[in-house]
C-alpha cells in the first residue's frame, strides 16, 4: 500500500470513538482505519478516553434482580462460535464492501455528467454518501462547501488546489475550501464521498445538473 | 501502582468468564461496570428503564464475546465503552454502524503480560489525565462522549485538550507500528 499522507482529524476520530457521527461519516471513517495503522491506533486513544469518561459517571444503581436476570440471559441462549470469515482481498474494505455487497466489480454506476459516474449508499441520518469514478484526467467542477465534505480515495488519485490525494488519503473539506479537484492520468480515480449539507457549484451547468444527481 | 492493580484485575477477570464461564468473576465485573454502563446511557439520553435493560445487555455481551477481548489493545472499560456505544447507537438512532476491518494478520498469539500491563497502566494514566482537566475542559469531554456534540461543533471547540489525552496512550500506536512491520 501507498503511503498514507491525510489522515482523518481529531474532531472525525473522537465523533467516531462517541458514536455521534451519521452513519455516512462513519462509513468513510471505517473505511480509512481499515486502510491506515496511524488512525487505528488515534482511534483506540479516543475510545479509552470514553472508557474513562463511562468509569467516571456516578453509578446508578442497577435493579436489584439486575445480575439475576442478565445470567438468565446468558443461559438461554449459549453463545455460538462464529467461524471467522476469511479476509478478502480487493479494492474495496470490509466496511465498504458491506454495503456494496461486495467489492469495485458490483458496483451499479450512474453518470452525472462530465465523464463521472457515481453510486449514492443507502444510509440513514442527516449525511450522504456515495462513490464516484472520476475518469483519470477529468475534473470535477469547481465547488464550495455548506458544511464537511469528507473525500476517501480508494484507487488512483486526484489533485486540487491543496494538495495530490492518492489511495487511502482522506480530503476533509469545510466551508473555507473550495476547490476543483482533477484526477490524475493513469488509472480512473475511485472515491468515497461523504457530505452533511449539498456542495456549492460555481458553474450554472453543474448547478442545474446538482438537482438531479443530488450531490 | 494500585489503580494498575485494579484494571490488571479485571482483565484476569474477563479472563476467568471466557476459560472458565466463571459466575463470581462475572458478578464482580457486574457490580462495578453495570451501574457505571447504565449511568453512561441514561447520560447519553436513555431512560432509566432502557438504560436498564441496555446495560444488561451491555455485559450479557461481555459474556459472550470475552474471547475477543485483547488486554493488549484496550482496558476493560475501554471494551466495555465501545459495547456501550455500539448499543446506544443501535437502541437510539436505529443506525447501522459500519466497524473497521480486522487487522490482516490473523490470529493472535496470547498478548504478553508485558505489554497487556503497560496498556493498563497507561489507561490509568489517561483518566488520572483527565480527572485533572480544569472542570470546563472535562465537561466538554464528557459532553461530546455522551453523544450531546456534533463533529463540527467537536471541530470547533478551540478548548478540547485533544493533545493532553493524546499524548497519554502511546502503546497502542507503537505496539500497532511493530506489528505491522
Ligand atoms: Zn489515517
Ligand atoms: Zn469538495
Amino acid at each position: 500500500m501507498t503511503k498514507i499522507k491525510h489522515h482523518l482529524t481529531d474532531a472525525l476520530l473522537m465523533g467516531y470513538a462517541a458514536g455521534s457521527l451519521p452513519e455516512a461519516f462513519n462509513l468513510v471513517v471505517a473505511t480509512h482505519i481499515s486502510m491506515c495503522d496511524t488512525c487505528r491506533a488515534a482511534l483506540a486513544e479516543f475510545e479509552a478516553v470514553g472508557g474513562e469518561v463511562m468509569l467516571d459517571a456516578d453509578p446508578v444503581d442497577m435493579a436489584e434482580d439486575a445480575l439475576t436476570a442478565a445470567m438468565a440471559r446468558i443461559m438461554a441462549a449459549p453463545r455460538r462460535e462464529q467461524p471467522k470469515a476469511a479476509p478478502v482481498r480487493g479494492v474495496f474494505p470490509a466496511p465498504l464492501r458491506d454495503y456494496v455487497s461486495g467489492d469495485l466489480d458490483r458496483v451499479k454506476w450512474r453518470k452525472i455528467g462530465g465523464g463521472v459516474s457515481q453510486m449514492v449508499l443507502k444510509t440513514d441520518g442527516g449525511a450522504s454518501v456515495r462513490l464516484l469514478r472520476i475518469p483519470a484526467g477529468t475534473a470535477v467542477p469547481d465547488h464550495g462547501h455548506r458544511g464537511t465534505e469528507l473525500t476517501l480515495v480508494l484507487q488512483g488519485a486526484f489533485v486540487d488546489e491543496t494538495d495530490r490525494f492518492g489511495a487511502g488519503d482522506i480530503e476533509v473539506a469545510n466551508e473555507d475550501l473550495n476547490h476543483t479537484p482533477v484526477a490524475e492520468q493513469g488509472v480512473d480515480c475511485i472515491c468515497l464521498a461523504a457530505t452533511d449539507a449539498p456542495l456549492r457549484f460555481k458553474g450554472l451547468l453543474p448547478r442545474i445538473a446538482q438537482r438531479f444527481i443530488g450531490i | 501502582a494500585e489503580a494498575t492493580t485494579k484494571r490488571m484485575a479485571w482483565v484476569t477477570q474477563v479472563a476467568a468468564v471466557r476459560d472458565a464461564k466463571d459466575k463470581a468473576a462475572f458478578a464482580e465485573l457486574f457490580a462495578y461496570f453495570a451501574p457505571r454502563v447504565k449511568s453512561f446511557l441514561m447520560k447519553s439520553g436513555a431512560s432509566p428503564d432502557l438504560a436498564e435493560e441496555c446495560a444488561q445487555e451491555v455485559m450479557v455481551t461481555l459474556w459472550n464475546k470475552a474471547h475477543l477481548f485483547d488486554p493488549a489493545k484496550a482496558s476493560v472499560s475501554t471494551w466495555i465503552f465501545t459495547i456501550a456505544r455500539n448499543r446506544r447507537i443501535d437502541l437510539l438512532r436505529k443506525q447501522k454502524r459500519p466497524e473497521p476491518e480486522d487487522l490482516p494478520w490473523g490470529p493472535e498469539a496470547e498478548p504478553e503480560q508485558a505489554e497487556a500491563m503497560g496498556l493498563q497502566q497507561e489507561t490509568e494514566q489517561l483518566g488520572q489525565a483527565l480527572a485533572a482537566l480544569p472542570a470546563e475542559q472535562r465537561k466538554l469531554i464528557e459532553r461530546a462522549y455522551f453523544g450531546e456534540l456534533s463533529h463540527s461543533e467537536i471541530a470547533a471547540e478551540t478548548g478540547l485538550p485533544l493533545g493532553t489525552i493524546k499524548s497519554r496512550i502511546r502503546l497502542a500506536l507503537e505496539r500497532l507500528r511493530h506489528t505491522m512491520k
